[in-house]
């Protein structure tokens, strides 16, 4: 119960970061990657998302793992392969045409199409949730194991 | 760079750290998207609760976001197909490789996890590649 209170408040503060740092404009993302007039008409942005995002997590990783335990839980689970396999990468590769494509990764795709079931605008992103849910469960039906930790 | 916003992408990444420091600071698990989202679809009741709360968190944090800041969101012209392939491309590519933008980009990077910075570097080389060619030869396909 606990845990998923820390878990729904983390997904609201989250929709809140990618909303406010501009994840959930397409067209945003789109333009990090747009380099087709050079760097003039580049928007480097979403670095500072990503740069956010690790100066608050490198620290607190540290510290939470200095505590020996998880406040709610009894251990804390991290992967632990470090070989960097075919699956990895090929994998690596298709997600990044998909965001490419249109755009969206999963935390805005998930965002966006909670405000496309409230507002009824912008169904394109409840298309790519539902495809993306089914490419998921594809990928786990038919390539195990996985090498995320429980 | 007129669009370039680097302090509310500043503060909206801090916030995705503060998100990603609560999942593991009290539930000791990594804050992972796809990884979460990925997991729900195992059903798999003895974690399904806090996957499933973080999810509905993303979706009603984008509702309420979206409620107050519309222009927070938009949409590219994208046929019904190309947004279908997207979402199977991002879905299938992030269980194979095992995250996506934060669960490799923010928490693994935090870790300085080798695997993480391939996946990220990789990921980044086939979107710009992507978006590259929808300006070129995918141009029309896509729409």
């Amino acid at each position: 119960m606990k845990q998923q209170s820390v878990a729904f408040i983390a997904g609201l503060v989250f929709a809140a970061g990618l909303a406010l740092g501009g994840m959930t404009l397409p067209s945003k993302v789109i333009g990090f990657f747009d380099f087709s007039d050079g760097f003039a008409s580049w928007d480097p942005s979403l670095a500072f998302v990503m740069g956010g995002g690790l100066l608050v997590f490198m620290p607190v990783l540290r510290l939470a793992q200095r505590r020996g335990r998880p406040i709610f839980g009894d251990r804390f689970r991290l992967p632990t392969r470090t070989d960097i396999d075919l699956r990895l990468i090929g994998g690596a590769a298709l997600f990044g045409i998909g965001w490419g494509l249109a755009g969206y990764c999963p935390g805005p795709a998930l965002a966006s199409a909670g405000y496309a079931l409230t507002s009824g605008a912008f169904a394109d992103s409840l298309v790519l949730v539902l495809s993306m849910l089914v490419g998921m469960k594809l990928a786990q039906r038919f390539f195990t194991p996985r090498s995320i930790p429980e | 760079m007129e669009n370039f916003t680097p302090i509310q992408s500043l503060l909206g990444g801090l916030l995705i750290g503060l998100a990603s420091a609560l999942v593991f600071l009290f539930n000791g698990r990594i804050a992972g998207v796809s990884g979460i989202a990925g997991g729900v679809l195992r059903f798999q009741r003895s974690d399904l609760g806090w996957r499933l709360l973080f999810v509905f968190g993303l979706l009603i944090g984008g509702a309420v976001w979206g409620f107050f800041d519309a222009s927070a969101f938009d949409v590219v012209p994208r046929s019904y197909g190309s947004l279908i392939a997207a979402g199977l491309f991002v879905g299938v590519g992030t269980q194979l490789g095992s995250g996506c933008t934060s669960g490799h980009g923010i928490c693994g990077l935090s870790r300085f996890s080798g695997r993480s910075l391939a996946a990220v570097l990789t990921f980044m080389v086939t979107a710009a590649i992507t978006v590259a060619l929808m300006h070129g030869p995918l141009t029309e396909a896509a729409r």
